[in-house]
């Protein structure tokens, strides 16, 4: 086989095209600007670390299925420990979000991470909600009879019934995790290849100390 | 290539500055940590709240007034589910609609219930070995239309008296037909268990599918006074809450939060309306980084330099 040859392979091409995007430095960087100096910084690891947490905590719960923290001691200390970090999870996320809005930190085409964030944000809240309608207790008999008047006036009733225990929970432990963990990993890997926003330049603007701004 | 002019909310300018250093490994295992120890603390001092599932049996025997008022609702074809429209059936009670969008007519029957059949005469016809009840089924059978409906015009004329007497719901009715015995016996395998059972049932073996059980329950008035002891009603901020002293989903403040306020209060269209409401504002949400004038709001306010207030005082000396 000739290199023009294994040039040309789609193996090799993705395999460039990814250490280009995302050389090793800045993949797992050991250094950064000296402007990201802010507890609000902490936020968006603290979100990660959350997540994590929650998704431990969540498997341990599947392995027994849904029932089992009614009935075991350990299983509900399990469960708790999944509430909060919710909790956590949730709290730590919308503070990220106004910090980063605070920064506008989509500035220099970073649009697509601020979006990402923002769908990881809404899926999160969908992820949430199917939690809380598959606990198999009166919380979940109660929520989900309020909230099936709302998703059956938007016509997506007649598909995602929140009545039907067995449809929330494939969505709460399969689809909307797998969204969400795809969306986050999205969102980490264009924060590594287009670092974290600069602040506002205060100096009076020129043209020529413009970036990123030709068309 | 043309170049456009510098936009302060767009773009940036390249960082000349110097770097400091960085573990991000360390700083993510120390975070892991911290979370997990304050999730470890919070789990062992507050637990999460587990408040039993109810059941239609726990209905039946707590209130089988209001029990046998719900079912006798469900066979007239008067109950919120038997009234209520798509996705259940055609009726138009529940049906919710923004402007010309009827989506949720649009899309049709899916989870069909007819509350008569579904909730009272299928079940009922499961019971085996009850010779007055096989009769009163017989005589349901064989009537028409119109004397159904008189029998049981003549129930719901007395149905405001009814009582539970001695294992048995008792209305002073004579002309009510066979209404009476399905009503009595409905709550008998009620407070059996053998309903719960029977709206569980389907056509394979297993099921995960509590839509009938559960719209049932919705229908009666004791669920909701449950609920109302509990907070979680729609004028005490709704699903956001959990059973106890709990945080809940408290991010879906802003969602429940008009429910509160008028037009979206005393609109028969709350429903669609919030829901719309909140995927306009979500979309906003997405689209901020595009939207003039919002996008300009984080400059403007100068929060940025509480943020990076050590950056611009190094800048400053």
């Amino acid at each position: 086989m000739s290199s023009t040859e294994i040039e040309r392979q789609w193996t090799t091409r993705v395999r460039k095209n990814v250490v280009r995007a995302l050389p090793p430095d800045k993949l797992l960087p050991d250094t950064q600007p000296t402007y990201v100096s802010s507890w609000i910084y902490v936020f968006g690891v603290l979100t990660m670390a959350s997540l994590g947490v929650v998704i431990a905590t969540g498997c341990v719960l599947a392995i027994f299925g849904p029932q089992w923290w009614h009935v075991s001691t350990l299983g509900h200390f399990i469960n708790s420990m999944h509430l909060w970090s919710v909790e956590f999870f949730f709290f730590t996320m919308i503070v990220h979000l106004w910090g980063k809005y605070f920064m506008a930190a989509w500035r220099g085409g970073r649009q697509l991470i601020w979006m990402t964030g923002v769908v990881t944000f809404l899926a999160s809240i969908a992820a949430g909600f199917t939690g809380y309608v598959s606990q198999t207790n009166f919380d979940s008999q109660w929520i989900a009879t309020q909230a099936k008047d709302g998703i059956n006036a938007t016509g997506a009733g007649a598909f995602f019934n929140v009545l039907n225990f067995g449809q929330m929970l494939m969505w709460h432990i399969v689809l909307l995790p797998i969204t969400v963990g795809i969306i986050t990993a999205l969102h980490v890997l264009m924060v590594r290849k287009k670092g974290v926003v600069p602040p506002f330049d205060d100096s009076p603007v020129t043209e020529d100390s413009s970036d990123g701004v030709t068309a | 290539m043309k170049r456009r002019a510098f936009n302060p909310d767009v773009d940036v300018r390249p960082w000349k500055g110097g770097h400091s250093p960085y573990d991000i490994l360390k700083e993510g295992t120390i975070a892991v940590l911290a979370i997990l120890v304050l999730t470890l603390t919070l789990a062992a001092v507050f637990g999460s709240p587990d408040e039993h599932a109810v059941t239609l049996q726990n209905w039946s025997k707590a209130d089988p007034v209001d029990f046998a008022t719900t079912a006798f609702t469900e066979l007239n074809g008067t109950s919120e589910t038997a009234t209520y429209g798509q996705p259940y059936n055609s009726q138009s009670g529940y049906v919710q609609n923004i402007g010309p969008l009827h989506l949720q007519k649009w899309v049709g029957v899916h989870q069909a219930i007819n509350t008569t059949q579904d909730f009272v005469i299928g079940p009922l016809e499961s019971q085996v070995n009850q010779p007055s009840l096989t009769a009163a089924l017989q005589q349901w059978r064989s009537a028409s239309s119109q004397q159904r409906a008189q029998w049981m015009n003549s129930y719901a004329n007395a149905d405001a008296k009814m009582t539970y007497v001695s294992g048995s719901v008792v209305v002073p009715t004579t002309n009510a037909g066979p209404v009476s015995e399905f009503v009595n016996e409905l709550t008998t395998m009620a407070r059996s268990g053998a309903l719960d059972q029977a709206l569980l049932g389907g056509k394979t073996y297993y099921t995960t599918n509590l839509t009938k059980p559960l719209m049932f329950l919705a229908d009666g008035g004791w669920f909701a006074t449950l609920a109302d002891t509990q907070h979680l009603t729609g004028d005490q901020w709704g699903m956001m809450n959990e059973t106890g002293s709990y945080p809940g989903q408290a991010w879906l403040w802003l969602y429940t939060f008009w429910y509160q306020i008028p037009p979206f209060n005393t609109s028969a269209n709350a429903d669609a309306l919030v829901w719309g409401t909140m995927m306009i504002l979500s979309a906003g949400l997405l689209l901020v980084p595009f939207i003039p004038g919002i996008r300009s709001i984080p400059r403007k306010s100068k929060v940025y330099r509480l943020i990076w207030r050590e950056h611009y005082q190094r800048q400053e000396h």
